[in-house]
């Protein structure tokens, strides 16, 4: 039988304000436990929760990034249970009323089409705190749990999907998609290893064609695009081997364990808790101001989809090249000043895909660590363009600049005196030189037929380019060793 | 000096007739020699209220004190204070001490006022006598074999028994306005929102407020004055201006339109009570205003309405005791779940549990839409009850509570305890303001027959959404023309 997968994503993304959602205490990561977390994070008897504006705004910038409507009223719910993380015994989140309504992502697949995933809602939530297992010392630490609180109350915006993603390539681009947009609007750095992002994955399968859904599993916590891959696989597989052998799928939480690289039972829909929901009495109902939206509207940068579309249309680049260096904003950026400096978009693109991010992912290095700044390479390329250097040097020049042994292109190439020789009397006699030296060459070259001379003419231009140290224009020597050979 | 009302003690040491130390070591040595009987109070904080004394009179000998600098004040035990205990009448928080302070009690103290202690109260104030309290039922001053209402109870007994001239306390569903009746008292509740709930440990927040209590309605203005206003601490606190509410308390009532709910005096209200309050309308009557017979429609889904909604945030807000970061945690616990279900098993009494399971189960799956929605559906409608009769008259007028107070032991059942509340619990509901005041000593009906001429009762009086001045002035000018606030119990006189 063949089996169609679905897949939908709650993507958890910590929203990067200051202070925490409901208190004015820090969310700066990996502090001393307990050292950010202030009687309010601790639900200390008779404190009560503000909510933080920035949360809010950031909610909403998100809504508007992907076209969603915005409600005018959301509210907070209590989502009610126990916990030892949990410091009042319930999690301040929003079910019924959320902040954002019905929108949709735009995703890129493997083969360069578009494909839209429509978002359910986008709710506000504040995170719970952390359990800490790890062995305490002392007399009383045996068998003792720790409970660090730093992170209780870090507001987070969940972002439900609709079960629309039909692989796990689906799925692994909807993240990433999203990772994109919320790195784009500044409303979380989504470092997923700290998490700042994380997901949870839910998966069925059916038979190809069948509408209805199979029964799904909920795969919990998952915090990597190659784990949201590989745990789908996983699942896929064990959900369809299961069925064909006449078994059922449950539906239940499961958890992604990567050094098993399986999916686990957690627990079973029977075990699953009654959460009580009910609106937070402490919390006045959220009301948004057209005004306000409008405003925050209005500030949106350009998003990821937005740029692909201009990379494409107005700057000629293809699809591919357009995909890539719009999917993370320093990249895009980073691009664009290449662009703005040396005045070519194809230049630009191939250099930054090519050069710059190969040398990037040989050394593990992001965009933003790039020893090679935009305004360095985009004149380096105009140096090509000016045909002041060719291409040869042109990477000699990019390693130097890399390897920080000059501030510009323009200073490397004097130094390294890799400017190209244009003057037609220099090359001639370094041609003559050659042809002098290579009586045997010379000879074959001219008894061959004139189909075969094209490949033979490779060594006498190795040659000549040897001779002037890479700078000879290529084109020149070409066209004149051409001239002389053929007589 | 302890029969003064807090508006005299302020003349008193601002003629420099006494010193605020002089008050303040007064007071303490009444408590030390009668809050035995009375269990008035959880915690004294009798060091800290005299090193904060002779600080006042210091600060007035400068001349630099402000009007309500060095009066004694006391708080009920659900006001976090820093450094002192704040057990909520719990064993669950007996050894909780918060590392903050409420915001009014921050007001309070930056008013120079001096708390004496913590007072006693239903355990988080669950109830409406004060049997419910870890540390045991307070008495009342009328007559120690009655309670004292609650679950404010502490803090109508002190001030009653001439232990304190002024307290606070908190209303959920009259737990300021009855006991004060029971006590003999003023007791206003604020309009939700018009007072800080920040630093208040939290019974079912939606319905929670302080407010004062003291001997009269002038005295609760003044305090008013101190605790009112917006927080930006608590989101449901209302940003708007605080008036003086003294300024009107001697406003003329000729012409107060005044609407008697026919709700409000029909079967369950004791014969005492309720010639008390007509004595206190005629007296109104003779002060110029005018009586209608007004309707509350949906009066009698109050207190199911209310029995829904209160456990439900209480469920919710009691999560928090669990033994894990603070308050009681049990002995060698096996593991978490152990620990959870034994810390909440010893640390919460029965009353608390009852609620606990109540709200728990009207918010499951289920469960939810059948009561807690049906429930706030009609809260809607009580508050609409009220908007509209507020239409055509100015302020409401009733009894406090059914009976004068009862016998300590004498509600075995806690439904029938519940309706104790049956004409208070519909002002939380709809958020209003309400006040009770002093008209009357009447029969208790104590459980062994003997008579009791002399448990005092309390006229309840309603105002639209941020009329407290108007209630205060309302109250004042039948304080002015009787003397019942006058009225002090036997075990109060200077002899004891």
């Amino acid at each position: 039988m063949q089996w169609e997968t679905v897949i939908g994503l709650e993507v958890h993304v910590q929203l990067a304000t200051r202070s925490k959602i409901f208190s004015g205490a820090s969310t700066a990561f990996g502090a001393e436990p307990n050292t950010q977390a202030c009687a309010v994070d601790l639900g200390l008897p008779g404190v009560l929760p503000v909510l933080n504006e920035g949360a809010v705004a950031m909610a909403v910038q998100f809504g508007l990034g992907i076209n969603a409507e915005i409600p005018e009223v959301s509210v907070f719910d209590r989502k009610n249970y126990f916990y030892p993380d949990l410091p009042k015994g319930y999690q301040t989140s929003q079910m019924y009323h959320p902040i954002v309504g019905p929108g949709e992502v735009e995703i890129t697949l493997e083969d360069g089409d578009t494909k839209r995933i429509r978002v359910h809602h986008a709710h506000l939530e504040e995170d719970a705190g952390k359990s800490l297992h790890e062995t305490f010392t002392g007399e009383m630490g045996q068998g003792m749990t720790g409970i660090d609180l730093n992170r209780a109350g870090t507001p987070l915006l969940e972002i439900v999907s609709e079960p629309d993603m039909r692989s796990a390539g689906e799925a692994v681009a909807y993240l990433r998609a999203i990772h994109a947009i919320v790195t784009y609007l500044g409303i979380s750095d989504g470092n997923m290893a700290e998490g700042s992002m994380r997901c949870d994955v839910n998966v069925s399968v059916r038979p190809q064609g069948q509408e209805a859904f199979g029964t799904r599993a909920e795969i919990k916590n998952v915090n990597s695009f190659r784990f949201v891959e590989r745990a789908i696989a996983f699942e896929v597989e064990r959900q369809i081997e299961l069925l064909e052998d006449g078994g059922k799928v449950v539906q239940e939480t499961r958890l992604y364990d990567p050094d098993a690289d399986e999916t686990r039972s957690m627990r079973t829909k029977e075990e699953a808790n009654d959460y009580r929901y009910f609106p937070c009495p402490d919390l006045l109902p959220v009301k948004l101001e057209r005004d306000y939206v409008e405003h925050l509207r209005a500030t949106l940068p350009e998003l990821p989809a937005e740029k692909r579309a201009r990379f494409q249309n107005e700057l000629g680049l293809s699809a591919y090249d357009a995909g890539v260096l719009a999917a993370s904003r320093p990249m895009a950026d980073y691009f664009e000043r290449v662009k703005e400096v040396c005045g070519d978009a194809k230049l630009a693109a191939n250099w930054v895909q090519g050069e710059l991010s190969g040398q990037l992912n040989r050394e593990n290095l992001s965009i933003d660590d790039s020893p090679v700044s935009a305004e360095q390479l985009g004149e380096l390329i105009r140096r090509v363009m000016d045909d002041t250097i060719n291409g040869k040097a042109a990477k000699q020049v990019f390693q130097a600049l890399w390897n920080g042994e000059g501030d510009s292109a323009d200073e490397i190439i004097e130094a390294k005196g890799l400017k190209q020789v244009t003057d037609t009397g220099a090359i001639e006699g370094m041609i003559d030189q050659v042809i002098s030296d290579s009586p045997k060459q010379v000879a074959q070259y001219r008894e061959a037929a004139p189909d075969k001379r094209g490949k033979m003419i490779g060594y006498f231009v190795g040659q000549v380019m040897k001779a002037s140290r890479g700078t000879a224009n290529p084109q020149q020597v070409n066209q004149l060793l051409k001239e002389k050979l053929d007589g | 000096m302890h029969e003064k009302t807090l508006t005299e003690l302020a003349d008193g040491l601002a003629a420099g007739e006494f010193s605020s130390r002089e008050l303040i070591e007064s007071l303490l040595s009444r408590i030390k020699r009668l809050d035995g009987e009375l269990n008035s109070f959880i915690t004294v904080t009798g060091d800290q209220a005299l090193a904060a004394a002779t600080e006042a009179d210091a600060l007035r000998a400068r001349g630099e004190a402000g009007p309500l600098a060095g009066l004694p004040i006391a708080l009920k035990d659900i006001f976090c204070t820093r450094g002192v205990r704040t057990s909520c009448g719990s064993r669950m928080l007996d050894n909780f001490i918060a590392p903050y302070d409420a915001t009014v009690v921050e007001k309070l103290s930056q008013a120079g006022l001096i708390s004496l202690g913590k007072t006693n109260m239903d355990e988080f104030a669950m109830g409406s006598s004060n049997e419910s309290s870890f540390y045991g039922p307070v008495k009342n001053p009328w007559d120690l074999n009655a309670v004292p209402g609650g679950s404010s109870g502490g803090s109508a007994a002190a001030v009653a028994a001439g232990l304190a001239p002024a307290a606070l306390g908190t209303d959920t569903g009259g737990s300021i306005r009855q006991p004060a009746a029971f006590c003999g008292i003023t007791g206003l509740k604020p309009t939700y929102g018009r007072v800080s709930r920040y630093g208040i440990i939290a019974y079912a927040s939606s319905l929670d407020q302080a407010g004062p209590m003291a001997y009269t309605a002038e005295d609760c203005a003044l305090l008013m004055n101190v605790i009112a206003g917006h927080d930006a601490r608590d989101s449901t606190s209302v940003p708007r201006p605080v008036p003086d509410y003294r300024a009107e308390l001697n406003a003329p009532l000729e012409g107060l339109k005044i609407g008697l709910p026919k709700e409000y005096f029909g079967d369950g209200l004791d014969s005492g009570v309720e010639n008390a309050v007509r004595e206190a309308i005629k007296v109104y009557e003779s002060l110029g205003a005018t009586i209608h017979e007004v309707s509350l429609p949906h009066t009698h889904l109050a207190i199911p309405a209310y029995y829904v909604i209160a456990p439900a945030e209480a469920s919710s807000n009691l999560s928090r005791f669990d033994g894990v970061r603070f308050g009681h945690r049990c002995e060698n616990p096996s593991d978490l779940i152990d620990l959870y279900k034994r810390s909440r098993a010893e640390g919460f009494g029965d009353e608390v549990k009852r609620r606990i399971l109540m709200g728990t189960h009207t918010l499951s799956e289920g469960f939810f839409d059948a009561y807690y929605k049906k429930a706030q559906q009609v809260r809607r409608l009580i508050r609409q009850d009220f908007l509209d009769a507020f239409e055509n008259v100015d302020v409401l007028m009733g009894p406090a509570a059914p009976t004068a107070a009862f016998d300590l032991g004498a509600q075995k059942d806690p439904v029938s305890m519940y309706l104790q509340d049956i004409y208070t619990i519909a002002i939380n509901l709809a958020g209003i303001p309400g006040i009770s005041a002093p008209v009357g000593l009447v029969d208790g009906r104590p459980t062994d027959g003997r008579p009791t001429d002399g448990r005092p009762t309390g006229l309840q009086i309603l105002g639209p959404h941020f009329s407290e001045a108007r209630l205060l002035n309302v109250a004042h000018q039948y304080q002015q023309a009787t003397t019942w606030h006058r009225q002090r119990p036997a075990f109060a006189k200077e002899t004891r």
